[in-house]
């Protein structure tokens, strides 16, 4: 039997170690649990945590890290438990459902009685090894990535999002560029910028397309809301901060509209935009870079609950700013989603920032290891979930993307990277009536057919063509990660030395509120 | 400019480099141990090593695996990320291309 543990004990896997799902794995564990932890990376935090690679030796990694010893605790805390197994470098490639009619193993698996979570393909180790794990209930806290709206010359090297200059200043130690924008819409810009300085950059000008009506409006309204979110709008006051200790201008309304170069960013145009983001004429001004970094916002990571089957929600519910292609992954009070035995936590629910997060993966893996729902505990992290759900849907409020962006492209620009689909060609597919139906459109104009199957287009995509393709559309990835012929071929292998059963008595859920 | 690593001297997080050494297309490249092969060439100022369909250059984007922009092939192995995968002392990294006309544009 594959995946299975050696134990009587409720069996959690838990998808992601960011946030929500360290958090999940540790009241998991507190309930009782057998648990699997998986992640990409190397180390534990996903991104709000990214640690330096264990290599680099460093003697104080904390000092690039907000709330780095409370992390580190809970990492020790789930890492070092003796039911905890934990799947570096290892990612789901695929779930598959129980209950599906098309699937084929359904006679073979023991127990299956189409009412639990789905089967969790894991692909591990170099070289990678087939495994498949078989748990009781299924946490999925995969996260978000930068979301970035095309511009013209979006696509030269040099242009990162904001996520990557942030990573590699954080987890690598490599600044990207000497003289460095930082552009787009949202608080996480201000934390990228921090790190940038941090690295050695010249940070030049940080660009929030966000007007100051709409900001003051987000920021300032209901002030004790902020209140109840202080460790996190104090982080924010103190990337602030950082900025105006090196006279790093803040300046809103301001938009990156075009990055140029000979085959790498020199300069991009910056230019005034009104609070529908269209560019104010003559308001343009170029500014010399060796890099610029970009976010708008993020994208939930949709692949594995869609594989899931489980209800999204669209934004708009709690934002009416929202665009018609954010949608998220539904949820009850225990973070349970529409299918049986599958929870989901962080990001994925709606971007809410790490404290949200970390008290969402907190109930998620409670509940999902059969943790009493009424516990005494339980109830402070809800309302601690309420609260950062809350301050997210402010902060949301004061950067909606504003609807005319797209005059910020000509008919040349590239909307798909992979495939370098054209701004004429999304156009001309959404009005040829042969073309409307979604996947007609894919294959007419390849955009979302590339190498990353429209992590980074579809959206935007699903966006220029209206009302064409909304929903799970541009999130439906039956196979969520690239996987070799030859490895599908192998047969999959048990996993790697599953942990006997320990006497560890029980004890009540932890959460840290820093 | 260019991108580069941050100098360990100077370092807060106090690190204790060990040097390693990777090709690219048969050229040397000096890293550090931890870092991915993206790091490494960024570091020593490289900002693309892929070409799109068109043949426009492709380096990093996203940094967390999510784009693509940045496949190379390791050890013969195609298609790796090299904003995921960590350098090892003596990886022998090979540039794709998907630009038209070449053997090598198959997608992953």
């Amino acid at each position: 039997m594959t995946g299975e543990p050696v134990t009587g004990r409720r069996h959690v896997v838990v998808v992601g170690a960011g946030p929500a799902g360290l958090a999940a794995a540790d009241a998991a564990l507190a309930a009782g649990a057998q648990v699997t932890l998986i992640d990409t990376a190397e180390r534990p935090g996903g991104q709000y945590h990214r640690m330096l690679p264990e290599a680099y030796g460093a003697t104080d990694p904390g000092v690039l890290q907000h709330g780095y010893r409370s992390f580190d605790r809970r990492v020790r805390r789930v890492l070092g438990h003796p039911r905890c197994s934990w799947w570096a470098e290892s990612s789901v490639w695929a779930l598959e459902r129980r209950d599906a009619p098309d699937t084929a193993d359904v006679a073979h698996v023991p127990g299956s009685a189409g009412d639990g979570p789905p089967l969790v393909h894991v692909l591990s180790g170099t070289p990678r090894r087939r495994h498949v794990l078989e748990p009781d209930a299924l946490v999925l806290a995969a996260g978000a990535h930068d979301r970035v709206l095309p511009f013209p010359g979006w696509d030269l090297p040099g242009v990162y999002t904001a996520g990557a200059a942030q990573a590699l200043a954080k987890g690598e130690r490599v600044a990207v560029g000497d003289r460095v924008a930082v552009a787009g819409t949202g608080p996480f810009l201000l934390p990228v910028a921090t790190s940038l300085l941090e690295a050695g950059s010249r940070v030049l000008e940080v660009l929030e397309a966000g007007r100051p009506g709409a900001l003051a409006g987000g920021w300032l309204r209901r002030p004790w809301e902020l209140g109840s979110q202080l460790g996190k709008s104090g982080e924010l006051l103190s990337y602030a901060a950082e900025l105006g200790r090196h006279r790093v201008p803040y300046r809103l309304g301001r938009a990156v509209v075009e990055a140029r170069g000979d085959g790498r960013v020199e300069e991009i145009v910056t230019a005034r935009v009104r609070a529908d983001w269209s560019v104010v004429p003559g308001s343009e001004r170029v500014v010399a870079v060796d890099a610029v970094c970009v976010g708008h916002g993020f994208t939930p990571r949709l692949e594995l609950p869609v594989a899931a089957g489980c209800a999204l929600r669209p934004l708009s519910a709690e934002s009416p700013a929202g665009s018609p292609s954010e949608v998220f992954v539904e949820v009850d009070g225990d973070q349970r989603t529409s299918r049986p035995g599958v929870y989901a936590a962080g990001e994925i629910t709606g971007i809410a920032g790490a404290p949200a997060s970390r008290a969402e993966g907190a109930v998620a893996g409670w509940i999902a290891a059969g943790g009493a729902p009424e516990s005494r505990a339980l109830a402070t992290l809800r309302a601690n979930r309420d609260r950062g759900r809350a301050f997210a849907a402010r902060l949301a409020a004061a950067h909606p993307i504003g609807r005319n962006w797209p005059g910020w492209l000509r008919p040349d620009t590239v909307i798909c990277r992979c495939e370098e689909t054209t701004y004429a060609a999304v156009c001309r597919s959404a009005v040829d009536p042969t073309r409307t139906e979604p996947g007609v459109a894919k294959l007419a104009t390849r955009a979302g057919l590339g190498p990353c199957q429209a992590r980074i287009c579809g959206p935007t995509v699903a966006e220029l063509r209206r009302g064409g393709d909304t929903g799970a559309g541009p999130h439906h990835r039956p196979v969520a990660e690239p996987i070799r012929l030859g490895e599908l071929a192998r047969p999959p292998e048990p996993p790697p030395g599953s942990s006997e059963p320990s006497a560890h008595p029980d004890s009540p859920v932890e959460e840290s509120t820093s | 400019m260019s991108p580069r690593l941050v100098p360990a001297g100077s370092d807060p997080a106090g690190r204790r480099d060990r040097p390693l050494t990777i090709t690219v297309d048969g050229d040397p490249y000096t890293g550090v141990a931890g870092q991915t092969l993206a790091g490494v060439l960024l570091a020593a100022g490289r900002t693309s090593w892929r070409q799109a369909p068109s043949g426009a250059p492709r380096g990093v984007f996203c940094g967390i695996g999510v784009c693509f922009d940045c496949l190379v092939t390791v050890n013969d192995e195609r298609d790796v990320r090299a904003c995921r995968r960590r350098a090892r002392d003596g990886d022998a990294v090979t540039t794709q291309s998907r630009a038209t006309g070449e053997r090598d544009g198959q997608r992953p």
